[in-house]
């Protein structure tokens, strides 16, 4: 079977098959192609417009006729309420000005090769799946400083500044090494969830201590019911929530600061310890074991068939399972429990962030455009706006006056007022992902029965030394 | 005609050999450049030597991956394979011979359609299918059955030692299709006149197998094989869309592909990425080549 040029004929079948298995050897591992977006992008090459007139109207100066291309992330909020409220207020105030719009469910898909060829959009929504790393864009300058925006007059009311007119922790919440960067926007409560008839057709009541929590835990059981569980295949940071929050009313908030600042032992802390041990017991007597192996929109709709009464979640769960609840749900939130009596904080307290990013591109033609975007948005108008389209509050304190939530975002805006200072956060998740995907793997080895609340910490707390030695990891201080 | 046959050779592989460089060779030569940068996919990145490399010995998941792959390039070759050749053998010389000619058993050509009906999905279509058939309550294909019968229910992607199996049962049941194909194709091609020399010799189908079917089939097992091999060293997309938490529990099912994933689009560590990326480019040129020369034997001609 000797095959020459002059017998083109005997290239047989067998032949061409291992010449395509040569081929394919080359083509088949497709992934390395994943490199090969362009980084001979250029910097600067993106001229900036220059500033118009600064007035009343127009306290940042944006130039009156300059373009603005919008990016939304279309998920949960779909994109109906930039194209409805936020755009339309632009346009009102700078008629001649152009505003893009571009929706998209990939936000790093869309604009990552636009950020390497130094073109962006001057207004990104990122969120999602695929959102970009926001630590990433820092490092790298791309992110416009928004204390310009911060420090102007509000739309409303000039004599007021914007950075008044939001719910407190909001530009923290954006804010790398003390600089705002980043706009979050809508108001987000984390809790336990159940609803509100099943609890009250068995008589159960949300408990405050641990001692009520158990006891709780054991009389929905006893009725058949999973009392508590988490999708463990794909949101496992929904408890590791938990812990933590946890963590912070047993030793106070300064837990969680030692955490995302990457101090020595952060996770080894007493209280950090603590709350692992007692949601390890809580996975082991009151979960489902087949919970790991289901999504989390598997386990929101067992909740909604009243075969799961406890769900840990942040408050877009009530919109988020709004095809799924059936009449009359009632989804109601409850902080998580006191641990102990000697807790730092009281059983009131929670942690509640400003949820969905927002940020205007350094790089971008007219920055000062995304700023004065940005600025509507925090208007009455915009927030209201907003509410009213996607039912969800705002950070803008005048935005849901007199807004009839559903009863779950009812319930947590009540818990949230409770709560009054005892309100806190946490930002590791945001600033170094792999610390994020090392914490979702341990909480599963961990509510999953695998390892104890001692290896617990001591995994995580490896990967947060092993980031704090990494010289490629931009760190992040609050 | 000698004469003007270069020109018009290379005039006929411009076109291809500048879209297969431009697209393929180049993009290669840039994940070995990327892979020695710190590169975080935004601005202009920075020259940091083997610096990655480095990383990767002590990196973990990396290891796991390796390993991972190692069982993969065992099982899913060898599972295939058999199973292929079982099946192929069967539908084309394991029923009875009518009039000299060597038949499949009864509906060969159907169940031939059949067994490739898995090729024809998309990857990610199976690995949802499979999600529902591992599901580990009683909504699971499998599992839902079990528990009608009040057993407990098998949890398929969850269990750590239980999970890559799991995985590797899928690609098995997606690739068996299109070898049973290949090997029919070879065997077809077979002389019909040997079987009957060796049948009229008094030898039995397991002997027709082995001493006939498989030593002149060697030809096509042997691009199987590099086929399956490569196939081993991919896997991205099943456990992707299949696994638990990633490559999960804790990295039980994780694949190269899975970890180069993860550093580029979660962590932007396009840099570490692309080293993986070169390291996975090495293992699976490594394999191929060594496969082709440790088979390379003698083939028989007929």
């Amino acid at each position: 079977m000797s095959i020459t040029p002059e017998h083109p004929a005997a290239l047989d079948r067998r032949t061409v098959l291992r010449r395509a298995a040569a081929v394919g050897m080359l083509a088949t591992p497709a992934i390395g192609l994943l490199g090969a977006c362009a980084t001979s992008g250029s910097d600067g090459d993106n001229e900036q417009v220059a500033g118009g007139t600064k007035s009343e109207k127009n306290p940042l100066g944006v130039k009156e006729d300059a373009a603005i291309e919008v990016v939304i992330f279309n998920g949960g909020y779909g994109e109906k309420y930039a194209t409805d409220v936020h755009e339309p207020l632009y346009k009102t105030a700078f008629p001649k000005a152009e505003v893009k719009h571009q929706a998209t469910q990939a936000v790093s898909t869309v604009l990552q090769p636009r950020f390497a060829s130094g073109n962006p959009p001057e207004f990104v929504n990122n969120s999602g799946e695929k959102l970009m790393d926001f630590g990433a864009l820092v490092a790298d300058g791309q992110l416009q400083d928004l204390t310009e925006l911060w420090d102007a007059p509000s739309v409303d009311d000039p004599t007021k500044k914007v950075r008044d007119t939001v719910v407190p922790g909001t530009i923290e919440a954006g804010s790398f090494n003390g600089k705002p960067f980043v706009l979050y926007y809508v108001s987000t409560v984390f809790g336990i969830w159940y609803s509100g008839k099943l609890f009250k057709d068995n008589g159960w009541a949300p408990a405050k201590s641990w001692d009520d929590f158990i006891a709780l835990l054991t009389a929905i059981k006893a009725k058949g019911i999973t009392p508590y569980g988490y999708a463990g295949a794909n949101a496992a940071y929904y408890q590791w929530n938990v812990i933590l929050t946890q963590a912070a009313k047993i030793g106070g908030t300064d837990v969680l600061k030692n955490i995302d600042n990457l101090e020595d032992g952060a996770w080894k802390q007493d209280a950090v310890k603590q709350a692992a041990a007692a949601w390890a017991e809580v996975g082991a007597k009151f979960s489902d074991k087949s919970f790991e192996g289901l999504k989390h929109t598997d386990v929101q709709l067992r909740q909604n068939q009243y075969k799961l009464a406890l769900y840990p979640s942040g408050d877009w769960l009530e919109g988020e399972q709004k095809q799924d609840t059936p009449a009359g749900f009632d989804y109601q939130l409850m902080p998580v429990p006191s641990l102990t009596a000697s807790d730092k904080l009281p059983a009131t307290a929670l942690r509640a962030t400003a949820g969905e990013g927002y940020f205007v591109s350094a790089k971008s033609k007219n920055p000062k455009g995304g700023l004065e975007y940005m600025r509507q948005m925090l208007s009455k108008a915009g927030a209201k706006g907003f509410t009213e389209v996607v039912k969800a509050p705002t950070v803008v304190t005048a935005g849901s006056e007199g807004f009839a939530f559903p009863p779950g975002v009812a319930s947590s805006q009540a818990a949230l007022k409770a709560a009054g200072q005892d309100v806190f956060n946490l930002y590791f998740d945001g600033w170094y992902k792999e610390l994020d995907t090392e914490a979702r793997t341990a909480t599963n080895e961990l509510m999953f029965g695998r390892i104890n609340a001692d290896a617990f910490v001591e995994r995580i707390q490896k990967r947060a030394d092993a980031i704090k030695k990494d010289s490629s990891v931009t760190k992040f201080k609050r | 005609m000698r004469h003007g046959k270069y020109p018009f050779v290379i005039g006929f592989l411009f076109a291809p050999v500048a879209l297969y460089v431009t697209f393929v060779i180049w993009p290669y030569a840039q994940a070995f450049q990327i892979s020695m940068t710190n590169w975080r996919g935004l601005s202009a990145p920075q020259w940091v030597g083997f610096d990655n490399y480095r990383r990767l010995l002590d990196d973990g998941a990396f290891w796991k991956a390796v390993q991972h792959h190692g069982v993969l390039l065992l099982a899913l070759p060898l599972i295939t394979v058999a199973i292929a050749l079982f099946f192929a053998f069967l539908l084309n010389v394991g029923g009875k011979s009518s009039g000299g000619q060597r038949q499949g058993v009864w509906g060969a050509k159907f169940y031939r359609v059949v067994f490739f009906f898995p090729q024809v999905l998309a990857v990610a279509i199976i690995a949802v299918l499979f999600q529902m058939v591992y599901r580990p309550n009683e909504s699971g294909l499998i599992n839902g059955v079990l528990m009608k019968f009040g057993l407990e229910p098998i949890l398929f992607l969850v269990k750590p030692n239980l999970a890559l199996w799991s995985i590797i049962a899928v690609l098995v049941w997606q690739a068996v299709g299109f070898y049973v194909v290949l090997f029919s194709a070879g065997m077809a091609s077979i002389p019909g006149e040997i079987y009957e020399a060796a049948e009229m010799d008094g030898a039995t189908k397991v002997t027709l197998f082995f001493r006939v079917t498989l030593p002149l089939l060697w030809d096509t097992l042997q691009v199987a094989w590099v086929y399956l091999g490569i196939a081993a060293f991919d896997a991205f997309a099943i456990v992707a869309v299949l696994s638990v938490d990633g490559g999960g529990p804790d990295g039980a099912t994780t694949v190269l592909a899975m970890e180069i994933y993860r550093n580029a689009f979660v962590y932007s560590k396009y840099g570490y990425a692309s080293a993986m990326g070169v390291a996975l480019f090495f293992l699976t040129l490594t394999f191929a080549a060594l496969t082709l020369r440790l088979t390379k034997r003698e083939s028989v001609e007929y």
